[in-house]
Formats: structure tokens, C-alpha cells, sequence
């Protein structure tokens, strides 16, 4: 059943998003923080939490400042967009709906050799495990499959099932192209049409520069702080509002603090201040914020709790 | 009699977990089988990516029935004992038999279980074996609560006898067992109904699903070897990664892609990492031209179009990995051309340890102890020193950042193309070596030297912060490493002690540990020239002693790595500790040297009997000196002599004693054993027809003093008292 093959890299985005609208996912829109995966959007970090049911799809555009390649590297870059899928529980079918997901965006399933490799998949910073597989097509790694099992030190019950697909690198594949700027964003033969690089190259260029060379470490350092305190303060407030007399437990505006926390902890690490030793304990003061929050989302309705 | 089979069919296992699954599955079920009374003829456990089967052939339809007596209470007994014994075997008070006993009328349960059918306990056993199967690592999945490695999907489960086939009910976590299963996941999903053994193998191949791991194993080897031989080229065996590969495809199709010309230039290990770690390629070699040219990857399905598409997926994935893989290559080598330099300055950034400094600290005193270790290997000191220095650099390279497994190598490949040298780069990639025991020892002194240096100061300076190996915990390889000096020092013969070389260590250890601690900056002297109180002395008085302990207990440790060494020679931990007692025991050379011969020596007649011999003086002495409260050391007289054999004995010590001592100086173990076995008859005539005690004072002193000199005599050569009957 072999598709049409899409043009761009667009189109490619757009075949997902109406593949998995119509196995019955939530389109979302990409969580508005600077994130460094799409598992970070609370649509998955938080949603994976407590017994409800939770079908969701969305771009996140991603941010690892240590990847930033000035834009010339074919295949590296500080921004990129992530495809997450999150299905909870994980549907029985989870791997062949994932195929059909391949065969939306033109890949024949009847011409390549599509495999599933052992990766186990760890989030230190959020305390969070799952297994599953990289999943291989002709030797490339095209997606991240993963069923939760801790999140935020929590259990997952019931599980969720996660799909990552890097989108460049996905397309660059499917499209036949080599260097990620040389991809075609639209259509080719649109009125404007615009390539990868049209878009981007100059970002990339200019990200690079400050995330390796120029971002005030000191500032970074103090919103760090900073991040880490509000996160705490928020989750000390007591439950019930004092305004409205009602229970509102403050999960997300706290999770926000983490996912900014996480965010310029990979600043300070591309700028390169933050040394081996040092990275642990990091780690471990943003993870200790993301249990504490996925605790308070259990407290919360979107978390299961009935009070 | 019915043979079973069992499928666990799931989602994809690990490759490296199959093989541990199905001798678990294979164990686990059949040994509860047997526990119930069930027996067998033949059982064989097989895995694909996605299925475990379990094939048991000749199982008994029905466990034997078996009848048990259990004797109750008295008759007369309160009630509570009468109740807790029908509670206890599951009966009422009416099926119970009253018997005479010696004791009066006492209750006797008769418990009767009929034969089991293999269906029932094999329905139970394979719900055990599921539920608490011993998985490294698993998982749950949707709303199950049931924990498999990946999720679970049917349970094949059939009883199958020339009279028909049944199916075993089997019902895990919502999860029915069926007489069904599918094909290949793509080239033939529909599901099919299975009768036997033999149906379901020959069915699952038409359904391309190659069941056996080793015939897929054989296929890929011999289609990958056949692909190369028909180029003219040679397969590069890996026989871990073929297992792994076999692992990862229910139905292999082996296909041969190119590598771009341009990558030909890059050193054939970096190729075959690269495609080994990364893609799970074989390498494929031109014998002509001795460089890795092509690769074979194995596809888990065949094509209309016989593979084209997934070859040319592949060799495009692989041209972006070898890129990168050039392009550290090439900015490696802008490097290595300007002499490293910027590499070392790198390692000052690189922490080694926290409590020990930079990696370019530990390199300094990696250096400093190699010109102590070159006068050991004669190797000339101001190279040693240079290759010590520029042994590690290659950890800055992108090369090594990129691929840690090539650590060493890079760093000769690097030191060709900045014009050192061949020992430099030799030592770069030999002194990480032996990396274990059947691992090679390298033999070029430069290489010898920085290896030794390497080590020594890896020891020294893990056992001065007190991070030593515990139980099965050994985080920074120090056993591997005490082991690796070990095999340097013995296969390289070298005949000195490493005392004074491990107090070095020690010494420049401590320097980095204080100098990190009040932060100053780290002055090393060089005192390879030194003896071990000169370093004791600049250890400084407050830390001596203890640097003394701790390198005793270094010594120590060394000493138990010697014994698993010299034990796997077949050399008794007896011999060894007779050997580990006498002088210069850092010596291991001479250590296994004079073990070696030791053991020979115990092992035949002349040293078993002399050993007896020496036990007895020893024991008489021992005893005589404690009873007495004095020594008998004095030099015995033939004077005082009264029999022939005593004599005898002083006439064969005289005309051995000096060439026992000569060739133990000279370090002739065996020729000193030929002394001693000559003392054997003489020895043996002497406790025959001597007594020791005698009326004169004179008399017995001397004797005293005579086995006083058989066992200094013996001393010399081993310490004789250590060693067991």
C-alpha cells in the first residue's frame, strides 16, 4: 500500500498530525517554554501521570544548545522540531499503528527493512525510565518508542506509550536530501518557496554564537536560582486558594519553573562552566523539582484525585 | 505421551536477553514439571526477536497417583490437636482410620492423591513461569499490571499425541492461550493454527520465521562469506555481533553495500567501529588491498526488489556516519601534524578523579614513574618519558570522544602523522594492555615501561584515597590492573622488586592529593633514583607510617592476584605462600620462578619424602625449643657425633650446603631442588636409626642443632613450614 510520497518537509509534518488525528489523538500545539525534548510538553510529563485516559499528538520544537553546528553541520542543529505521540493506556496495536504512522509519510513498508533495536530510555532530570526501542529503517534511526514506566518517581499505572520521531531527520530520509538546509520547507514550486536553511541557517548561526560564547553565565546562573525557588514557593502554597475557596494545587505554573530550570541548566552546560562533578548535582536539583511536581499534579484533577 | 509446545509471542526482546530467556524458560518449566511428576524425554527452548518457544517432547499424560500416611493424635488428645491435624492434611474426622499404637487408640490419615493430567499442571506451571519469569529488566504495559520483558501479545500452548491435539488453558493477566500464531511481522502477519511440533516449525519457515538462532546465525555466516567471496573479498568474522544480529531478524536477508571511496583513507578500525557500534555491520576486506572496502548489514525481510531500496537506505546512513567520522579524522589530524599540543592542554581540563587531579596531572606522574620503570626494562629513559607524556592525548581527539573503544589506537595512528617516533605510538596503543589475563603483554621496552607506569600509578593513587575493590564491586579495574603489572613483569622476565616503584607512586599520589587539597600548585620530584627509605623520608614524617601500611596492604593485594594467577598454572596457594614468605617478595618473577619449581619439586617422590623429613626436624626442634625455652642455633658438631647416620647426614649437609646457597643466590631453583633432594636419604636414615634425645646433654644439643641446620638450609630455598602435607 505504498502512498504517494510527500514533497516536503511540511507536508510531511501535516501527514502526522491527520494520521494520528484520526486514530483519535488530541492535535496539540507545541508548548510555549524553551524545552529540550518533546517528553517535556506537560501534555506527556504530566499527563503520563495518575490512572486517566490521555490521547495526544503534537510538534515541540526542541532545544539542545550543546548540538549547535552555526548551521553547517547536515545534520546538527541547536533547534529542531520534534513529532511526540502519547497514548495512555498504551493501545494493544501501539506498534502497528506506529507503522501505519511510517506508511502515511510514504515510507513502503513492502521496500525497506523496518526494525526495532533494544534502547532503554532514561530522563535523568525528570526521574523518569521507560523500554522500548529505537526503531530502525534501512539502518536509520527514525523514531524513539518507549512505554513509561516511572515518571517523576511515580509509577505509571497505567502505562503510557510514547513515540518521538526526529522530524529533519526523518525527512531529510524520506525526501532524499542530505543536508537539513537544503530541505524544502513548502511545497517546491510555491509562490515563495523556502527551504530548510531559508528558514533557519541564520538562527542557527546566531544561537550558536550566543549559546557557546556569549549567554551571561552569572544571569544564567541566577535565573536558575531563581526557577528552582519560584518552583518551590509555588508548591508550598497551601492547596485551597484563599481568594476563591476552592482546591487549585498549582502543578503546572510550578512545572513551568522546572522546565526553565532544565532549560538554562543546558545553557550553562554549553557554555561549559559547569563541571563533571558539578553536572550531578544539577541534575539532581532539577529532578527533585520535577518529582515534587509530578507529586502535586496527583493531587490535582488531570491528575486523578477526586477531592 | 504428548509432546507440549509453548510460544510466548511479544513485541521485540533485546537481542542480548534471548539466549539467558530460553535457558530460563527451558529451566523454570521443566524442573516445576518434573516436581509435579511429570517426566520427559527431551526438551529444547528457541527464540526470534519476537517469539520464546519451549518444545518438550515425551511428557507422561498423567503425574503418578501417590498415597501418603500421616499419623494424628491420640484418641484421648484435646480437640484442638485433633482439629489442627485435620486442618493440617485436609480431611474430616470421619475419613480418618483409628489404629493401635504402642501409645493407645491414635488417629491415622490415609492421603490419596490421584494422578494428575499434564494439561492441569502444565497450565499451572506455565502461569508460575510467566508470572515470576527472570527477567534482567521488565516491563508493564496498557492497563496490565503483569511485568514481561516487552509486552506479551498471545500464548501459544498445545498438548499434542498421535490421538489429537489440545489446547492448555492458560489465562495470564487477561491473556488466553490459543493454538494460534502468525508469520513474519511483514512478509506474512496472518495468524495460523498449530497442531504439533514438527507443523509449527515447518509452517513458521514457510511464514519466513527461521525459529533456531543458530540457523540463523549459520545463514547469515555462510551468505555474508559467500557475498564476499564472489567480489573477491573476505568477510571480517565477529562472532558477537553476529549473535546479536541473529537476534534482531525472525527471517535474515544478507545484503553487501559500498563504502564511498573516500572514506578508504580512514584507519580500517575506525570503518569497522563505526559500522560495528553504530549500524551493526560486518566489515568486509580486500585482501589485496587490506582495507575495509564493502559491508554487510542483514535486512529482516526480503524485497521485490531484491534488497536495492534497503542498500541504498543504508550505505546513505552510513555515508553521514563516516563523514563524521572523516571529519574528526581530519581535524585530529591538523592536530597531530602541530605536535598535540592542544590536546594536552585540553587534558588540564579533564578531571581524572576529584581527590586526584586533571588527567594531565596524572600524566606527569605517569611519566615520572616510567623513568623509573625504564631502568627495569632497559629501555631508553628520555623516550619512555616522551611516549608516558603523549600516551593519553588521543583522549582530546574527537576520534576517541566519539568512539572510547579506539583509545591508544588513535594515539598511533596520531603519533605516525606528527613524526614520532614508532615506540611513541607503540606505547600510545600497547600501554592500556594486558586488559586481562589471556589479553597480549606487550614486549617493546618503551611500551613495557609506560604500561608498568600506567598502572603503578593507578594503584597507588586509587589505594591512597582509599577506593579499593570490594566483593564484585571493582569500579576503576584495579584487579585487572595489579594483574596486568603481574603478567608485564613475568612475561617480560623482569628480575627486580616493585617495591621502591609502588612507594614512588605513592609518593607523587600523595603530592597531587595535597596539593588539591590546600591548593597549591602540584610540584612533583623525581626520585626514580631513589631508595625506599630516601622516599619514606620526603613522604614526611607525619604520613610515612601510614603510606608504609598502605602499601603493605597494596603488596598484599598484589599477592592475591598472584595466587589466582599462579593458581590457574596449577601452582597449590600452599607453595605460593611458601614462596610469598622469603625476601624480595615484589619480585613476582622470581616469585613464580621459584613457585614454578617449587611445586615440581613437592610434586615428585624426592620432595615429598624431603618434606616429610623437614616436617619432622621441624616439629621435634619446635617442640624441643618451646620445652626448653631456648633456641638451638648453634653450629653442630661431627665431633659430638655418635652413629654413622648421624654422620651421614652431617657429611651430605657439608658437601651441599655452599651450592644450595650459591644456586639459590643465583637464583637456580631448580638445580637448588636437585641439592636438596640429595639430603633426602640421609635425612630419612637419620630419623631411622637416630634418637634424638640421648643421656648426654652434649649429644642432644648437637642433634638439636643439627636439624636446626636442615631447616636453615631448607629456609633459604622456601619457607618449607607453609607448605601442607
Amino acid at each position: 500500500m505504498a502512498t504517494v510520497k510527500p514533497n516536503c518537509f511540511q507536508d510531511i509534518i501535516l501527514r502526522l498530525q491527520n494520521y494520528w488525528a484520526e486514530q483519535g489523538c488530541a492535535i496539540l500545539q507545541p508548548y510555549d517554554m524553551e524545552v529540550g525534548a518533546g517528553t517535556f510538553h506537560p501534555a506527556t510529563t504530566l499527563r503520563a501521570l495518575g490512572p486517566k485516559p490521555w490521547a495526544a499528538a503534537y510538534v515541540q520544537p526542541s532545544r539542545r544548545p550543546t548540538d549547535g553546528r552555526y548551521g553547517e553541520n547536515p545534520n546538527r542543529l541547536q533547534h529542531y522540531y520534534q513529532y511526540q505521540v502519547i497514548i495512555k493506556p498504551s493501545p494493544e496495536n501501539f506498534q502497528e499503528l506506529y507503522l501505519g504512522s511510517l506508511n502515511a509519510i510514504g515510507i513502503d513498508m513492502e521496500l525497506h527493512d523496518i526494525r526495532f533495536v533494544e534502547d532503554d530510555w532514561e530522563s535523568p532530570t525528570l526521574g523518569a525510565w521507560g523500554l522500548g526501542w529505537e526503531v530502525w529503517c534501512d539502518g536509520m534511526e527514525v523514531s524513539q518508542f518507549t512505554y513509561f514506566q516511572q515518571v517523576g518517581g511515580h509509577d505509571c499505572k497505567p502505562v503510557s506509550g510514547e513515540l518521538t520521531y526526529g522530524l529533519e531527520r526523518l525527512a531529510m530520509y524520506v525526501l532524499g536530501v542530505d543536508h537539513v538546509m537544503d530541505m524544502p520547507f513548502n511545497s517546491p514550486g510555491s509562490i515563495t518557496e523556502l527551504k530548510y536553511g531559508d528558514i533557519f541557517r541564520q538562527t542557527e548561526q546566531e544561537y550558536s554564537r550566543w549559546n557557546f560564547d556569549v549567554a551571561d553565565t552569572n544571569i544564567l546562573l541566577q535565573h536558575f536560582e531563581d526557577a528552582e525557588a519560584e518552583c518551590k514557593r509555588i508548591l508550598n502554597e497551601p492547596d485551597v486558594d484563599p481568594k476563591t475557596g476552592n482546591k487549585i494545587v498549582m502543578a503546572h505554573p510550578a512545572y513551568d519553573q522546572c522546565i526553565k530550570a532544565s532549560h538554562l541548566f543546558n545553557l550553562l552546560d554549553a557554555r561549559g562552566v559547569i563541571s563533571v562533578t558539578e553536572r550531578q548535582s544539577y541534575i539532581g536539583r532539577v529532578r527533585s523539582l520535577a518529582k515534587t511536581c509530578a507529586d502535586s499534579f496527583l493531587k490535582t484533577e488531570a491528575g486523578g484525585s477526586s477531592e | 505421551m504428548a509432546d507440549l509446545l509453548l510460544e510466548l509471542f511479544s513485541e521485540e526482546i533485546p537481542a542480548i536477553m534471548q539466549n539467558k530467556a530460553c535457558e530460563d524458560l527451558n529451566n523454570v518449566v521443566t524442573n516445576a514439571l518434573v516436581e509435579a511428576g511429570l517426566t520427559y524425554n527431551s526438551s529444547k527452548s528457541l527464540s526470534t526477536p519476537r517469539r520464546l518457544c519451549l518444545m518438550i517432547e515425551g511428557l507422561i499424560n498423567k503425574s503418578p497417583d501417590t498415597r501418603e500416611e500421616r499419623k494424628g493424635p491420640r484418641v484421648d488428645a484435646p480437640e484442638q490437636a485433633l482439629n489442627g491435624f485435620l486442618r493440617g492434611v485436609g480431611l474430616t474426622i470421619d475419613q480418618l482410620e483409628v489404629r493401635d499404637d504402642k501409645k493407645g487408640k491414635t488417629y491415622f490419615a490415609i492421603i490419596e492423591k490421584e494422578g494428575r493430567f499434564a494439561s492441569e499442571i502444565v497450565s499451572e506451571v506455565i502461569n508460575d513461569a510467566v508470572n515470576n519469569f527472570p527477567w534482567p529488566k521488565s516491563m508493564r504495559w496498557g492497563s496490565k499490571s503483569l511485568k514481561w520483558v516487552r509486552p506479551l501479545h498471545s500464548i501459544l500452548c498445545i498438548l499434542s499425541a498421535e490421538d489429537g491435539v489440545e489446547t492448555v488453558k492458560v489465562e495470564i493477566d487477561g491473556i488466553k492461550s490459543s493454538n494460534l500464531t502468525a508469520g513474519h511481522r511483514f512478509m506474512s502477519p496472518d495468524h495460523f493454527t498449530v497442531s504439533s511440533i514438527e507443523q509449527y516449525q515447518k509452517d513458521l519457515k514457510k511464514s519466513y520465521v527461521i525459529l533456531d538462532a543458530h540457523e540463523r546465525a549459520d545463514h547469515i555466516l555462510e551468505d555474508a562469506k559467500n557475498l564476499a567471496f564472489a567480489q573477491g573479498l573476505e568477510l571480517v568474522e565477529d562472532i558477537n555481533l553476529l549473535n546479536e544480529v541473529a537476534g534482531l531478524v525472525e527471517y535474515p536477508v544478507v545484503l553487501m553495500g559500498e563504502i564511498s571511496k573516500e572514506f578508504f583513507e580512514l584507519p580500517a578500525e575506525v570503518l569497522m567501529t563505526s559500522m560495528k557500534e553504530h549500524q551493526k555491520f560486518f566489515s568486509v576486506r580486500n585482501p589485496k588491498s587490506n582495507r575495509i572496502e564493502k559491508f554487510i548489514t542483514v535486512a529482516n525481510r526480503a524485497t521485490s526488489d531484491n534488497g536495492e531500496t534497503i542498500i541504498a537506505g543504508n550505505q546513505k546512513v552510513l555515508f553521514a556516519r563516516l563523514s563524521d567520522a572523516k571529519f574528526f579524522w581530519e581535524n585530529d589530524l591538523r592536530i597531530a601534524k602541530a605536535g598535540m599540543n592542544e590536546w594536552s592542554e585540553k587534558l588540564n581540563k579533564v578531571t581524572f578523579h576529584n581527590k586526584l587531579g586533571s588527567q594531565s596531572e596524572r600524566i606527569k606522574r605517569i611519566s615520572f614513574i616510567a623513568s623509573a620503570t625504564s631502568r627495569l626494562t632497559n629501555a631508553d629513559m628520555e623516550l619512555t618519558n616522551k611516549a608516558a607524556m603523549l600516551c593519553k592525548v588521543d583522549l582530546s581527539s574527537e576520534m576517541v570522544g566519539e568512539f572510547a573503544k579506539l583509545q591508544g589506537l588513535m594515539g598511533s595512528y596520531y603519533a605516525a602523522e606528527a613524526g614520532l617516533p614508532i615506540e611513541i605510538g607503540n606505547a600510545s596503543k600497547e600501554h592500556y594492555s594486558p586488559q586481562g589475563p589471556t589479553d597480549a603483554v606487550p614486549s617493546a621496552p618503551v611500551s613495557i615501561s609506560v604500561a608498568l607506569a600506567d598502572k603503578i600509578d593507578t594503584l597507588t593513587g586509587f589505594w591512597l584515597i582509599d577506593e579499593k575493590p570490594t566483593g564484585s564491586k571493582d569500579p576503576f579495574a584495579l584487579r585487572r590492573a595489579a594483574l596486568g603489572i603481574i603478567r608485564l613483569v613475568i612475561d617480560n622476565e623482569i628480575n627486580e622488586p616493585l617495591e621502591c616503584i609502588l612507594a614512588y607512586g605513592f609518593y607523587l599520589n600523595s603530592i597531587a592529593v595535597q596539593s588539591l587539597e590546600d591548593k597549591s600548585q602540584t610540584k612533583y620530584i623525581d626520585l626514580s633514583n631513589n631508595s625506599l627509605e630516601q622516599i619514606f623520608e620526603l613522604i614526611g614524617e607525619g604520613h610515612s607510617k601510614k603510606t608504609k601500611g598502605i602499601l603493605r596492604d597494596l603488596i598484599s593485594f598484589f599477592h592475591d592476584r598472584l595466587k589466582v594467577y599462579l593458581r590457574d598454572q596449577n601452582i597449590n596457594h600452599d607453595v605460593i605462600d611458601a614462596c610469598l614468605a622469603m625476601p624480595n617478595n615484589t619480585n613476582f618473577s622470581l616469585l613464580a620462578k621459584r613457585a614454578k619449581v617449587l611445586q615440581e619439586f613437592c610434586d615428585s617422590d624426592d620432595g615429598k619424602n624431603l618434606l616429610q623429613g623437614f616436617k619432622r626436624a621441624n616439629n621435634i626442634l619446635s617442640a624441643e625449643e618451646k620445652k626448653d625455652g631456648v633456641s638451638y642455633e648453634g653450629t653442630p658438631e661431627i665431633n659430638y657425633a655418635q652413629i654413622d647416620e648421624e654422620r651421614s647426614l652431617f657429611k651430605i649437609l657439608d658437601e651441599n650446603e655452599s651450592d644450595i646457597i650459591d644456586y639459590i643466590n643465583k637464583q637456580d631453583f631448580k638445580s637448588a631442588m636437585g641439592a636438596l633432594a640429595n639430603l633426602r636419604l640421609p635425612i630419612d636414615l637419620f630419623f631411622e636409626n637416630v634418637q634424638i634425645n640421648s643421656d648426654s646433654k652434649i649429644v642432644r644439643r648437637n642433634r638439636l642443632c643439627l636439624l636446626n641446620r636442615i631447616r636453615l638450609i631448607m629456609k633459604s630455598a622456601a619457607d618449607f613450614t607453609l607448605i601442607e602435607n
